[in-house]
């Protein structure tokens, strides 16, 4: 939480993350080249979040952030996720 | 019997204050170099941009309450009265853009979040001094923007402050600069609530616990978030709606596979949360007032502080509940209508803890407590037909009628309004070192609710009755109420300006000398001198186990 304490993620940690996402969108693309039915935008999705988590825990430090930084982003995607899927409550019942 | 202000005993100095000595915020610029105009218009001072923030927002105040009336007196008999039918819509979206807009989101928060959350929570500033400067210069740009769409390609909009699609959208009057001035001041709340709770976080005194921070402050950190999460969600549909007029891409508009209910849900996913930004620090405004005059700890502080924060959360959940004869799904209608019920329970739990600390207490009658008294009044007539409107089947009765006009304005100006009238008469003292006159304080108060009630109550009637809202005329059964509703109106209106030219005269001559706790009471801005100085607190503050605990109070000052 103090200023004073920085994190500082050594390049092992970071190389390794980059190498991870590179794998997982080299899986992403082979997705694609299956046929899975009613899986294929879920898995796809899947992956694509999985991705988007280890850039936030890592390269944007969220990992080691105190309890306020984590708890006032999970905050905002609940927010996101309400407004939208709500809406469904509408539009999927028309 | 009322007492006066002029007893010797009101100015009576609390001993452990020394007033003479340390120079108040008025004779300390921040930063110390700048002189004249250029400490207020350039200050990091967070008192300093609460009064520019109270003048700003009392300018836009009066100019929304004057237009009110007017549409009023047009409405007291048949016909044209005083403005043409064209007139007449402009005036009221011009009246509600800058009642919502630019007074009663901003005025609590702004005015008195600014000045008194450091304080409360026993700092020297908020956490970003100078984006505090941006927001109320973003305040300024954003009024200046609504006044240049006056007079500029089309003139005011006459859509309503929901410009709501597709009317909006073909218009021939000047839509995208008034939404656009709308976008500016969601930035600058947006950026008022980022500071609330970056200070609330991080410059909290050290000593002071979650479960040990004044009421008031808990109330704008609730309502930061919902300012912090809502207010993008407008912000791009407003955009959406400047895109739309000019580059025709058929996101709202049928004929190009647009949705324009869309457009309502997008709306009311930021209005509907914002109607809590508009109460709950009202709320904690007279959760101050409440305990101060009973001299008592405040009933169910746990409750309070939970409930500020289930209102933000469940007031995110409600939106379509303004959208049941839209045209959206039945589901919609009922799951929406279900989970209106709900933002009932937290309202009320705050409605009766206040009401518990009245019980057995020692109550000291005050111009505050007498507005803080009208407002569980009027904000629970307020709730309670909320009620009526959030329940699906009488809200399709009662829907666009004038039922609706008077529910909201019960809600917003028997509750905020008159909580930012309490808030006015608890914190004058303390803001500008003088105190007004009672006996005109409660002549105008008196006015103002007598007014407000004759306004309101035939208002309820007429929806009741079928009149719509929005409608330049009316049938003949509608001429009794709508003529009492206007003289309602002169009463109120003469009230509050009665109650402003009594605030105003305290600054004269032979002005009253202010205490620095006239009240008696226990928060932290009560400890400091009035005027406070630059950095609020002279010695660091003493936090209290439990911020409501009167026992080391000595007897309200008055009585001595």
């Amino acid at each position: 939480m103090d200023s004073a304490i920085q994190h500082i993620t050594p390049y092992k940690t970071l190389g390794l993350i980059l190498v991870a996402l590179l794998v997982l969108t080299g899986i992403t693309v082979g997705v694609s080249y299956l046929d899975l039915g009613v899986f294929n935008v879920p898995i796809t999705l899947a992956i694509a979040s999985a991705k988007a988590t280890l850039v936030l825990l890592f390269f944007m430090h969220l990992k080691y952030e105190g309890r306020a930084i984590k708890f006032s982003f999970i905050g905002t995607i609940c927010f996101l996720a309400i407004m939208i899927s709500f809406t469904f409550w509408d539009v999927a019942f028309r | 019997m009322a007492f006066s202000p002029q007893k010797k005993s009101f100015a009576i100095k609390d001993p452990t204050i020394s007033m003479t000595t340390t120079p108040s915020f008025y004779e300390t610029p921040s930063p110390p170099e700048l002189v004249g105009i250029k400490a207020w218009l350039l200050t990091h001072d967070h008192k300093r941009l609460g009064l520019m923030y109270l003048w700003a927002i009392l300018f836009w105040f009066v100019i929304g309450l004057t237009i009110g009336l007017l549409i009023r007196v047009e409405l007291m008999t048949i016909g044209r009265t005083i403005m043409s039918a064209a007139v007449y819509n402009s005036a009221f979206t011009l009246h509600g853009v800058i009642m919502i807009f630019l007074f009663v989101i901003p005025v609590i928060p702004a005015i008195f979040g600014n000045f008194f959350l450091p304080i409360q929570l026993g700092t020297d500033d908020v956490f970003f001094p100078r984006l505090n400067l941006l927001s109320w210069y973003l305040y300024m740009f954003g009024g200046l923007l609504a006044i240049l769409s006056l007079f500029t390609a089309g003139g005011f909009p006459d859509t309503g402050w929901t410009f709501y699609v597709p009317f909006s959208i073909g218009t021939k009057h000047n839509v995208p600069l008034t939404v656009f001035a709308a976008f500016i001041l969601g930035m600058s709340s947006m950026l008022t609530g980022l500071n609330f709770i970056t200070t609330v976080h991080r410059k909290r005194s050290p000593a002071m616990g979650w479960m040990q921070i004044p009421l008031f402050t808990w109330s704008l950190y609730a309502t930061a978030w919902v300012q912090l999460l809502a207010t993008p969600v407008i912000s791009i549909t407003l955009l959406l709606v400047i895109i739309e007029r000019f580059f025709n891409i058929g996101l709202f508009d049928p004929d190009k596979g647009g949705d324009p209910i869309l457009y309502q849900h997008l709306f009311w996913m930021y209005s509907h949360p914002a109607v809590y930004v508009m109460i709950l620090p009202g709320m904690g405004v007279i959760s101050e007032i409440i305990p101060t005059f009973s001299r008592k700890a405040i009933f169910g502080y746990r409750a309070i502080v939970f409930s500020s924060m289930g209102i933000a959360i469940a007031g995110s959940l409600v939106w379509a509940h303004h959208m049941f004869v839209s045209g959206m799904s039945d589901t919609a209608v009922f799951v929406f209508s279900l989970l209106t019920f709900l933002v009932a329970i937290p309202s009320a739990i705050k409605v009766f803890s206040w009401v518990s600390t009245l019980y057995k207490a020692s109550i000291e009658m005050t111009p505050p407590l007498l507005y803080a008294l009208v407002f569980i009044y009027l904000f629970s007539v307020g709730g309670l037909t909320g009620l009526v409107l959030g329940a699906a089947g009488p809200d399709i009765h009662v829907h666009d009628t004038h039922f609706v006009v008077a529910h909201f304005h019960f809600t917003m100006f028997g509750g905020t309004g008159f909580a930012f009238f309490a808030a006015l008469h608890y914190w004058w003292p303390k803001m500008f070192g003088v105190m007004y006159d009672f006996r005109r304080a409660y002549i105008a108060a008196t006015l103002a609710t007598v007014g407000f009630m004759f306004h309101y109550v035939p208002m309820f009637i007429l929806g009741l009755k079928g009149m719509p809202r929005r409608s330049y005329d009316f049938l003949p059964q509608f001429s009794q109420g709508n003529g009492l509703a206007a003289v309602g109106g002169i009463l109120l209106f003469s009230g509050i300006i009665l109650m402003l030219i009594n605030l105003m005269l305290s600054f004269r001559k032979n002005r009253i000398i202010a205490a620095a706790n006239p009240w008696g009471g226990c928060t932290l801005e009560w400890t400091i001198p009035s005027p406070p100085p630059l950095h609020n607190f002279t010695k660091e503050p003493h936090i209290k186990e439990y911020p409501y605990d009167f026992s080391d109070i000595p007897d309200s000052p008055q009585k001595t």
